[in-house]
C-alpha cells in the first residue's frame, strides 16, 4: 500500500540542497516513438502492418517476418508479471539513491516481454499488471507496471512522484493571476491540494474582479510581476524564485489581428513582448533556480508549464499575429525543455484551442473555458506527460497537423 | 544433412594470464600476453600462427584487425568473436573447420579484458541498443538485475531455492581453493552464501561474478600439427551454437542448448552418462542449472533434485567448474567462456591448475552470452576428449 | 544691445539666489503609462535594458537602451498630437520654436478642491480668483494646475482607475478657452497623467485640453512634480522635449528657475 504523502517537514538550511543526478538518457531514434507516446500521456507500442505482431524494444524490422512497416500503434497496456526484483545497487548514482528500484519483467498482452519499473503495489508475479508509458527524470518514456486495479495513495508512490510533477505539497508560481485563466488555475492548484501559489499581477492600477477574488484566498499571495520588464521578473525571482516548484506561464497578450488589419506592428510587437520575450525574460530569471532544486525534497522544484495555444503548431490567419507570437515561444519553449531537461524539469507545453475570453467573443463553440485549461493542467502535471492538448478543437487540430499539415494550412486560410 | 564429425581436430596449450581486480593497462596487453604465453608454451615463434580468432569487450575502437596490427600478425585466417561467454566455444567451431580445410594451420583463440575502475559502468551502459533502450534505464543493473528476474521466475516456477543455488557456489569455491591463479580462495559455507547482502532481489552476492582483468587463450590444430610439436592435447568431438533460441518464450528458462543437445551427442558419438565433468558458464547459478538441464544430465525442472542428489567437487559425483569457476577466478570479460575451456584441456591433458577429476577422460564445456535484452542469446557447448581413444581409454 | 542678464544669470544660480527646481519624475518601468481601450494601440511604458554593467558584456562600461512612448512620464504634448493641431505649422517637437521652451509660469493652487473631489475641473471663477490675487496671467506663460497629485506615489492611487475609467483633475471646456481666447497662454501643465481631466471623454468637446490647446498651437505638460515649490507666478519653465523627426511629444526634463 502507497504511503500517503506528508507534508514535508521544513529543511534545514544549513544543509546542502542534494543535486539531481540523472537516470540514463541514451535512446535509440527507434526508441523515440516511445517518447513521442509517453509525452502525450499514450501507451503506443510498434505493431507491424504486415503481419500484425507487435514490437518490442522498439526496432527497424518485424521480428515476425522482417517487414519494414512498423507504425506506432494503442496498445490496451494489459500485462501479466512473470518475474521481479529489487534493484539494490544499480550503477548509476540516480538508481543508488533510489534503491532498491522494483523492475520487473511483462508479457504485454498479445505481445513480446518488456521490462518495467513497477509500481509499490504490484503484486508478487504471476499478477495482472497495468503498463503505460511515464517520462523519467531524463524525459525519456519508460514502461511502468500498475497494479491491475487502483489502490489508496496510489499517486504517491514515489515511482510515480518521479515520474510526475503532482503539483501536492508545492508552492507554484502563476505568473498572470488577473486574467480568468490566473484564477482558475490557482483555484485548480489549490483544489490539488498545493500549499501556496504566487499569483503574479502587472499594472496594478488596472482593476481585475479576477485578482480581487484570489486575494482573499488563504493559500494564495500575490505578487507583483511583469514580464515585459526584465527588472521587475529579476526582483521577484531574487525574492521568491528559490520558493517555487511549479512555475505556470499564464501572462498572455492575445489580440485579433490578420497582417493587413491595421497599419503598424505596435500590437504584434506586444503580443511578442508578453508571450515571446516574456517567457525568455522568466526563463532567465526563473530557470536557475528551478534547475537547481530539482532534488531538494520530496516536494522540490518540478515543472514549468507554458500556456500556448494550437495556434503555435499552425497558424490561424484570423489572428495572424496572435499564432506567431505563440510559435515563437512554442520554439522558445523547446529549448526550454532540453535546457531543464538536464536538471530534471519537466517543461509541459499546453496547446488550447480558443479560449472563451473577450478576444475570441466572435469564434464559435466549441470554446475552452478557463476552468477546463486549468483542470488540463492539473492532470498533466499529476500525470507526467508534457505535452497537452485540451479540448475537442485542440485535439482535432492536432491531428489534422499530423495527418495533412499542408492541408491544414489550407483549411485555416 | 547431419553436421561431419570432425576430422581429427585437437586443442592444446591453455594458456592463463593471471587475473587483477583492477589495472591500468589496456586490453591489447593482456591479449598480447596471452598471445605469447602460447607462443613460449610451444616453444614456436609468433610467425608460425597463421590463424587467429579474438574476443574481447575492452579492445575498442580496435577489433582483431587493430590487434593484429598492433602485435605484428599476419595470419591468413583471422575471426573477431563478439559473443561473449560464448565466444570460446564459437571461436573453436570457426577455428576447427579452419584447420580442418587447411585454411590455416595454427589457430590462437585468444580472449580477454582490461577492468579499470568505471569499466564495468562504461560496458553495461552502452551493452546494446536494446538493452540501452529497454533494460539499463530501469535500475541500471546491468547483468545483475537481468539475471534477478531469470532467477526469480525460476525459482518460482520450478522450485529451485536459494540453498540449491548456494551449494552450487559452495562447491565451486571449494574447487577454487587449491587454484593459485583464483582470486577468491577463501572457502565458502553455505550460510556465508545465504547471509550475504541482496544484490538483487533474489540474487545475493556470492551469486555475482566479480568482474576482474585477464585473459585466456589455447590453440587449435590438427592432430599431426600437434604431434609434430609434441603437444600434450585433447581432442575435438563435438560442438554447437545457437543464437537468440526460443524466442517465443516469454521469459529465458532454457538456452539454446535444449534445442540443439541431441546434435552435440550424436557428432561426438557420446551419451550424458559419459561425461566425467563439466565445465559451464556460471555467470549466475541459475544459468548453471540451465545449463546441467538443457545439456541433458536431467529433465526440465529436475534441476534442484539433481543439485540436492549429487555433489560437485572435483572429486564429487559431478564434478563441476573444477577450476572455481567465474564465481571463484573472476570473470575477465570475455574471457569467461574460456575459462571453462581452458580448465577441460587442462583435466584432460592431465595438467590441472588445481586439483585433477580422477580417470578424466571426457569433460564438456558449456558458453553463455551477451544479454543483449532480457536473455542470454549466444549458447554453445563442445565436447572433448583425453587423446589416446574416443571412449577413454588409454592415457598418453 | 546685448542683454545683462545672462551673466547674472549663472552667477545667481551659483549663488543660489536663483533656485534651480526640477518639476520631473524619474523616467522608471513602474511609472504608470496612460492606458487606452485595449482596441487601440497601447503606448509603450518605460523599459530600460542594461546592455552591460563593467562585465562580459562590455567590460569598462555600463549603458542601457531605453524604450517608452512619447507620451510616458513628465512629457511634453506637441499640437501635432491632436487631430485639431496635425495641420498647424511648425507643430512638432523638431519644427517647434525654440524659444517657445523657455517660459514664464503661473502655478494654480487646486489642493483644496482637489483633496475633495478626484474629478475637479479647473473653471474660469478659479482662474479669475487667481488674478484677483496674484495679477493677470501674462501671454506666452505656461498655466500649471497644482493639485499635490504627484505626492500619489502608489500607482493605483496615481492612475486611480475604477469601473467607470479613471477619476484624475484637469480643466473644464470653458477654462481651456478662457486660457486660449483670452489669455494667449503657451500651454497647459498638470501633475497628472494627462492635460484632461480622466474623465474629460464625456465633455463637449471631449478632451478639450487636447482638443483646443492643440488646436490652437499651444502645448502641454503632464506628471510634473513639485509644483508646491513654486511661487504663483513669476517662476521661469525650461521645457525642450525630444528633438524628434515629427515628434508628438516627449519625456523630458522640466526645470524651474524662482527667485529665492
Amino acid at each position: 500500500m502507497s504511503a500517503k504523502l506528508q507534508r514535508p517537514a521544513r529543511k534545514d538550511p544549513l544543509h546542502r540542497t542534494r543535486l539531481l543526478p540523472m537516470p540514463p538518457a541514451a535512446r535509440s531514434r527507434q526508441a523515440q516513438g516511445l517518447t513521442a507516446a509517453a509525452a502525450l500521456g499514450e501507451f503506443r507500442l510498434q505493431r507491424c502492418e504486415a503481419c500484425r505482431d507487435w514490437q518490442y524494444p522498439p526496432r527497424e524490422a518485424c521480428t515476425s517476418c522482417l517487414s519494414d512497416r512498423l507504425r506506432w500503434r494503442p496498445h490496451p497496456g494489459g500485462g501479466e508479471l512473470l518475474a521481479r526484483t529489487e534493484i539494490r545497487f544499480g550503477q548509476e548514482l540516480y538508481f543508488r539513491e533510489r534503491a532498491p528500484w522494483p523492475v520487473g519483467l511483462v508479457r504485454l498482452d498479445g505481445g513480446p516481454s518488456a521490462v518495467a519499473a513497477l509500481h509499490g503495489d504490484c503484486g508478487e508475479a504471476p499478477s495482472r499488471v497495468r503498463l503505460r508509458l511515464a517520462l523519467d527524470k531524463a524525459g525519456q518514456a519508460m514502461l511502468v507496471a500498475l497494479p491491475e486495479k487502483d489502490t489508496p495513495h496510489m499517486s504517491d508512490d514515489p515511482l510515480i512522484r518521479e515520474t510526475s510533477s503532482d503539483p501536492k505539497h508545492r508552492k507554484v508560481l502563476i505568473t498572470d493571476a488577473k486574467t480568468p485563466i490566473g484564477r482558475a488555475m490557482a483555484q485548480a492548484l489549490i483544489g490539488a491540494g498545493a500549499e501556496l501559489v504566487y499569483g503574479g499581477f502587472a499594472e496594478p492600477w488596472k482593476r481585475s474582479a479576477d485578482l480581487e477574488h484570489l486575494r482573499a484566498l488563504p493559500q494564495v499571495t500575490l505578487v507583483p510581476l511583469d514580464v515585459t520588464d526584465e527588472a521587475s521578473v529579476r526582483e521577484l525571482a531574487g525574492v521568491i524564485g528559490g520558493k517555487v516548484d511549479i512555475l505556470i506561464n499564464t501572462a498572455e497578450h492575445h489580440r485579433a489581428e490578420t497582417i493587413a488589419s491595421r497599419p503598424g506592428v505596435d500590437t504584434a510587437r506586444q503580443e511578442m513582448e508578453v508571450n515571446y520575450f516574456g517567457l525568455l525574460r522568466l526563463a532567465k530569471g526563473f530557470g536557475p533556480a528551478l534547475k537547481a532544486r530539482a532534488a531538494d525534497g520530496p516536494t522540490g522544484a518540478t515543472a514549468w508549464v507554458n500556456i500556448l495555444s494550437i495556434y503555435a503548431l499552425t497558424s490561424l490567419p484570423a489572428q495572424a499575429t496572435f499564432s506567431a507570437s505563440k510559435a515563437a515561444a512554442l520554439s522558445l519553449a523547446q529549448a526550454l525543455r532540453a535546457e531543464m531537461q538536464g536538471a530534471g524539469i519537466r517543461v509541459l507545453n499546453v496547446f488550447p484551442g480558443p479560449i472563451d475570453d473577450e478576444w475570441n467573443q466572435l469564434v464559435l463553440p466549441p470554446k475552452l473555458s478557463p476552468a477546463a485549461v486549468a483542470a488540463s493542467v492539473v492532470e498533466a502535471l499529476r500525470r507526467g506527460v508534457e505535452d497537452v492538448y485540451p479540448g475537442e478543437v485542440a485535439k482535432d487540430m492536432l491531428q489534422r497537423f499530423l495527418d495533412n499539415p499542408k492541408g491544414l494550412e489550407r483549411e485555416l486560410a | 544433412m547431419a553436421t561431419r564429425p570432425y576430422d581429427d581436430v585437437v586443442v592444446a596449450a591453455p594458456v592463463t594470464v593471471p587475473y587483477v581486480r583492477f589495472s591500468t593497462k589496456g586490453a591489447h596487453w593482456f591479449l598480447a600476453r596471452a598471445l605469447a604465453g602460447l607462443v613460449e608454451a610451444v616453444g614456436i615463434t609468433k610467425r608460425d600462427i597463421d590463424g587467429l580468432a579474438v574476443s574481447s569487450f575492452t579492445l575498442g575502437p580496435d577489433t582483431a584487425v587493430g590487434f593484429v596490427q598492433h602485435v605484428g600478425l599476419s595470419p591468413r585466417w583471422l575471426e573477431h568473436v563478439p559473443m561473449g561467454g560464448a565466444s570460446a566455444i564459437v571461436q573453436l567451431r570457426r577455428a576447427a573447420r579452419a584447420v580442418e580445410a587447411g585454411d590455416a594451420d595454427l589457430v590462437a583463440c585468444i580472449a580477454g579484458d582490461t577492468n579499470h575502475v568505471d569499466s564495468f559502468r562504461q560496458s553495461t551502459s552502452n551493452f546494446s541498443v536494446f538493452a540501452r533502450d529497454a533494460v539499463y534505464p530501469y535500475g541500471s543493473g546491468g547483468p545483475n538485475g537481468s539475471f534477478a528476474l531469470i532467477t526469480d521466475y525460476f525459482m518460482r516456477h520450478y522450485g529451485t531455492s536459494a540453498e540449491d543455488y548456494g551449494k552450487l557456489c559452495v562447491a565451486q569455491r571449494a574447487n577454487a581453493l587449491a587454484n593459485p591463479l583464483a582470486l577468491f580462495r577463501k572457502p565458502l559455507t553455505l550460510e556465508e552464501y545465504l547471509g550475504s547482502r541482496m544484490i538483487a532481489d533474489p540474487i545475493r552476492l556470492f551469486d555475482c561474478v566479480m568482474p576482474c582483468a585477464g585473459a585466456d587463450a589455447f590453440l587449435v590444430m590438427r592432430r599431426e600439427t600437434a604431434k609434430r610439436l609434441d603437444l600434450p592435447h585433447a581432442r575435438l568431438l563435438g560442438t554447437i551454437e545457437r543464437h537468440n533460441a526460443f524466442p517465443e518464450d516469454p521469459v529465458q528458462f532454457r538456452g539454446g542448448w535444449a534445442q540443439d543437445r541431441e546434435a552435440l551427442y550424436d557428432q561426438a558419438g557420446v551419451a550424458p552418462k559419459d561425461i566425467d565433468f563439466l565445465q559451464a558458464y556460471d555467470d549466475y547459478p541459475v544459468i548453471t542449472l540451465m545449463q546441467i538441464e538443457d545439456l541433458g544430465f536431467c529433465d526440465k525442472g529436475e534441476g534442484q533434485a539433481f543439485v540436492r542428489r549429487n555433489s560437485f567437487t572435483v572429486d564429487g559425483s559431478f564434478p563441476l567448474n573444477t577450476s572455481g569457476g567465474q564465481l571463484s577466478m573472476g570473470q575477465a570479460g570475455a574471457a569467461g567462456g574460456h575459462l571453462g575451456l581452458v580448465e577441460a584441456i587442462r583435466q584432460l591433458i592431465g595438467r590441472p591448475l588445481g586439483r585433477q577429476v580422477a580417470k578424466a577422460r571426457l569433460g564438456l564445456v558449456s558458453g553463455f552470452g551477451m544479454i543483449n535484452y532480457d536473455r542470454g542469446l549466444c549458447s554453445g557447448a563442445a565436447i572433448l576428449a583425453a587423446s589416446g581413444g574416443k571412449k577413454g581409454r588409454k592415457r598418453k | 544691445m546685448t542683454s545683462p542678464i545672462l551673466p547674472h544669470l549663472i552667477a545667481d544660480i551659483v549663488a543660489r539666489r536663483i533656485q534651480v527646481i526640477d518639476l520631473t519624475h524619474a523616467l522608471t518601468p513602474e511609472f504608470p503609462p496612460i492606458a487606452l481601450p485595449p482596441e487601440f494601440s497601447q503606448s509603450a511604458p518605460v523599459r530600460i535594458e542594461e546592455l552591460s554593467r563593467y562585465d562580459e558584456r562590455g567590460p569598462a562600461w555600463y549603458w542601457n537602451n531605453l524604450s517608452f512612448g512619447e507620451h510616458t512620464g513628465t512629457h511634453f504634448d506637441a499640437p501635432i498630437h491632436w487631430t485639431t493641431g496635425r495641420d498647424l505649422p511648425n507643430n512638432a517637437t523638431d519644427t517647434i520654436a525654440p524659444e517657445s521652451f523657455i517660459a514664464s509660469a503661473c502655478v494654480i493652487d487646486c489642493t483644496h478642491e482637489v483633496a475633495a473631489d478626484a474629478d475637479y475641473l479647473l473653471d474660469v471663477a478659479k482662474l479669475r480668483a487667481f488674478e484677483e490675487q496674484h495679477g493677470r496671467i501674462a501671454p506666452r506663460s505656461w498655466v500649471l494646475m497644482r493639485t499635490d497629485w504627484s505626492k500619489r506615489t502608489d500607482p493605483v492611487a496615481f492612475q486611480n482607475i475604477d469601473g467607470t475609467g479613471q477619476h484624475t483633475p484637469g480643466p473644464g471646456v470653458e477654462a481651456v478657452r478662457f486660457l486660449v481666447e483670452e489669455r494667449d497662454v503657451i500651454g497647459f501643465g498638470t501633475e497628472t497623467i494627462g492635460t484632461d481631466a480622466g474623465q474629460a471623454a464625456h465633455l463637449r468637446p471631449p478632451y478639450p485640453c487636447h482638443s483646443l490647446m492643440h488646436g490652437a498651437g499651444r502645448f502641454g505638460l503632464q506628471c510634473l512634480t513639485n509644483l508646491d515649490l513654486l511661487p504663483p507666478m513669476g517662476a521661469v519653465v525650461i521645457a525642450a522635449p525630444l528633438k524628434v523627426r515629427q515628434g508628438s511629444g516627449s519625456p523630458l526634463r522640466v526645470l524651474a528657475l524662482v527667485a529665492s
